[in-house]
């Protein structure tokens, strides 16, 4: 039962992100984002990590998502012309599949991907105050990190928007 | 000359909103109780006021004479051009022979019509009145002309005391008057 | 009798909804029959049925109650003749409607509506899906009903359906962040040392034996109902729709069956939106702060249980009917004051209140 139900959602999140990338459309592929999205979503319920669903689904789906559609329908942005590509995009796609390729084949041929996974400490994937004790003890320095990342972000994002004064 | 009226600032709780949304669920919440002001039409109808103008009508005096006299004026007058009248003669044998002339025939379009009132206002005889009748209503074009039949039906008898034609005959009797 | 649990859940799944279609329509009566008494009018009073509407005094009293009236309603939903204007996106202007109506049924699996206690004193939550991130799932797939507004106002390619849809999004974002940050004081409370962490709504209902939670934390209960009616799409928020502005918002250009869709998710959104401020907010199934059912002797068996469930039930009609009465006292507000008011106002209050509840929570857990 649980691999019917990998397969199907396996298949619906790759089938929705080759859609983001192949469609002209922008407002198709932000729905094909959302497919993606939620096709996720399900692939970490039937890993019996409910928190995790749930998260993706509020936040990238129910919220950037919208953000994003907010965007592409405020700019309006029309379904772009077949462009000619250009020899940058070819080289820096070149590279990047390859980066894509290299990594697979080392993780895949490496020990630890055979060995048994370690098995989850009872609690943590469950119940949301296990998770939070662990997100606030042993992983505090990686969250302080990527909370220091956002807050960059959003400097940046401040920057760029506010007006220069050019006197 | 323009009056230009200082909006008073919000004090502190009027700018909570809270308060004063409050209150104004306070005033709809009785509101509630209260009895509904509206009519409920079919079955309850509203008191028709003295001098409405709904209908045009025919109209007979208390002896049941027809006043109209068939001068058509109001065919000429009514803007949408929603009256049309065939004249006719009164038989020689009639009381009121004297009076020469009648309607025939006597149609108003109330698809037409658009109760201005003007034929009323332009009738010598007091003959044709904008009564109470304000519904109107049918399933073919042919129903919404009004008949003369139909006419005096809906005007029926006005209680005015002119009787102006028996007292030209009665002059022209006895060559007084006039 | 062995029946197969999935089956199971398949009929407890049909009851339930066809619960929520029966409520939501019967909303629209209370809706239509509440404005009429407001403003002073009789509302729909004609409808009757043959043989009920025949029965002496109470077929009459009845039939002027409108209690029939949800029937040709609906009918009139379903055979109206149903136009596709020739320059929509036809995909997603079939879609739309259906992603509007599904979340909002969606939600209802996680919402408990009563509690049946066994005589061996253990308390059974009567609710579809027992999930113990219920009000995380809750708040996850409800924000998923915006793209149906979204994508209704998209591919109608008209403007007035298109800046309703952007409306919605905006203010859906707007008023999100807020409602979640509201309701973090009663999770901080729920969640704290020495008890068992839970996101569970029927464990949230159930902690609130004693004080309800609108009572120590009404800052969190305002900045929550206001956010509902945001969320919900209701006056005084309806941006998205505001019929003075805008037409009729993002479903302009619908018609018959898919506007009816359009139509009962809404007020399912409305009632699972109720529901859910029951259960938080108002002590669920607790018939009064500090008294609980059991302590009325009430506690066991299936009269517990119903009991449970009317209380509840009642106490969403209450609030049905608060939403409704906002509805036809208020004034829409301006597109900007939304947006003030969200910003603004209702996030900074929303984080000013979680410090303050922090603070407080942890003072109670540690000195007392």
């Amino acid at each position: 039962m649980t691999d019917i139900f990998f397969y199907i959602f396996a298949t619906a999140a790759l089938a929705g992100a080759l859609g983001v990338v192949f469609s002209r459309n922008t407002v198709n592929g932000a729905m094909c984002l959302i497919g993606t999205f939620l096709s996720m979503a399900s692939l970490f319920v039937l890993l019996e990590a409910y928190f995790l669903a749930v998260i993706q689904v509020l936040v990238y789906a129910g919220a950037v998502m919208v953000l994003f559609l907010f965007i592409i329908m405020l700019l309006d942005v029309k379904e772009s012309a077949a462009k000619k590509t250009s020899i940058y995009t070819w080289a820096a796609s070149l590279i990047g599949f390859g980066i894509l390729v290299t990594g697979v084949v080392a993780i895949s041929a490496s020990e630890s991907i055979k060995n048994k996974a370690p098995t989850m400490p009872e609690a943590s994937g469950t119940s949301l105050k296990a998770f939070g004790y662990e997100l606030f003890t042993t992983y505090l320095l990686p969250m302080q990190v990527t909370g220091f990342l956002l807050l960059i972000a959003m400097i940046g994002v401040i920057v760029l928007s506010k007006k220069v004064n050019t006197e | 000359m323009s009056i230009v009226i200082k909006r008073k600032p919000l004090n502190f709780l009027e700018k909570l909103y809270l308060p004063e949304i409050a209150r104004g669920l306070s005033t709809t919440f009785k509101k509630i109780w209260e009895k509904p002001v509206t009519l409920e039409y079919p079955e309850q109808r509203p008191t028709i006021p003295e001098g409405y103008r709904g209908v045009p009508t025919l109209v007979k005096d208390p002896e049941g004479r027809e006043k109209c006299v068939s001068c058509q004026l109001c065919e000429f007058v009514c803007p949408p051009k929603a009256i049309r009248i065939t004249p006719g003669e009164i038989p020689e044998g009639s009381e009121y022979a004297h009076v020469e002339k009648g309607p025939q025939e006597f149609e108003i379009d109330m698809l037409r019509c658009i109760y201005c009132g003007m034929c009323q206002e332009v009738c010598p005889e007091e003959a044709i009145w904008l009564q109470n009748q304000f519904s109107l209503s049918g399933y073919s074009r042919e129903e919404l002309v009004n008949n003369k039949e139909k006419l005096y039906e809906l005007g029926g008898t006005l209680p005015d005391e002119h009787f102006k034609w028996k007292k030209k005959k009665e002059a022209a009797e006895h060559g007084s008057g006039h | 009798m062995d029946v197969n649990p999935v089956i199971l859940k398949f009929v407890y799944a049909a009851i339930v909804v066809s619960v929520i279609m029966g409520l939501c329509s019967y909303a629209v009566l209370a809706e239509r029959k509440i404005s009429s008494w407001i403003q002073g009018r009789v509302g729909p009073n004609r409808t009757s049925l043959p043989l009920i509407g025949g029965i002496p005094i109470i077929g009459r009293f009845l039939t002027r109650l409108g209690i029939f009236q949800p029937i040709p309603d609906g009918l009139k939903f379903l055979f109206k003749e149903d136009v596709v204007p020739a320059h929509v996106n036809k995909f997603y202007f079939i879609m739309a409607p259906v992603i509007a109506l599904v979340p909002a049924l969606t939600t209802v699996v996680v919402v408990p509506f009563g509690r049946f206690v066994t005589e061996a004193g253990e308390v059974i939550p009567l609710v579809l899906a027992n999930v113990n991130v219920g009000l995380l799932f809750l708040f996850a797939i409800s924000s998923l009903g915006v793209y149906g507004v979204v994508l209704a106002g998209w591919s109608s390619n008209s403007k007035y359906p298109f800046l309703g849809g952007i409306r919605a999004s905006a203010q859906m974002i707007s008023y999100e962040l807020a409602m979640g940050v509201s309701v973090l004081p009663i999770l901080i409370w729920v969640n704290a040392p020495g008890r068992e962490g839970t996101l569970n709504l029927f464990d949230i209902a159930q902690a609130q034996n004693g004080f309800w939670f609108a009572m120590w934390m009404p800052v969190s209960a305002i900045i929550f109902l206001v956010c509902l009616f945001a969320e919900t799409n209701r006056l005084p928020f309806d941006m998205a729709e505001s019929e003075t502005e805008l037409v009729s918002g993002f479903h302009t250009e619908y018609s018959s069956f898919k506007f009816g869709l359009f139509f009962v998710g809404e007020y399912a959104h409305m009632v699972v939106g109720s529901c859910v401020f029951t259960l938080l907010f108002l002590g669920g199934w607790n018939p009064m702060p500090f008294v609980t059912l059991e302590a009325l002797g009430f506690g066991e068996g299936i009269l517990g249980a119903v009991l449970s469930v009317g209380i509840f039930l009642g106490k969403m009609c209450g609030m049905m009917f608060f939403f409704m009465w906002i509805r036809w006292t208020l004034p829409r507000f301006r597109y900007d004051q939304v947006m003030k008011l969200g910003w603004k106002i209702l996030l900074p209050l929303s984080i000013a209140n979680l410090v303050v509840y922090t603070i407080f929570i942890f003072y109670l857990d540690t000195k007392l």
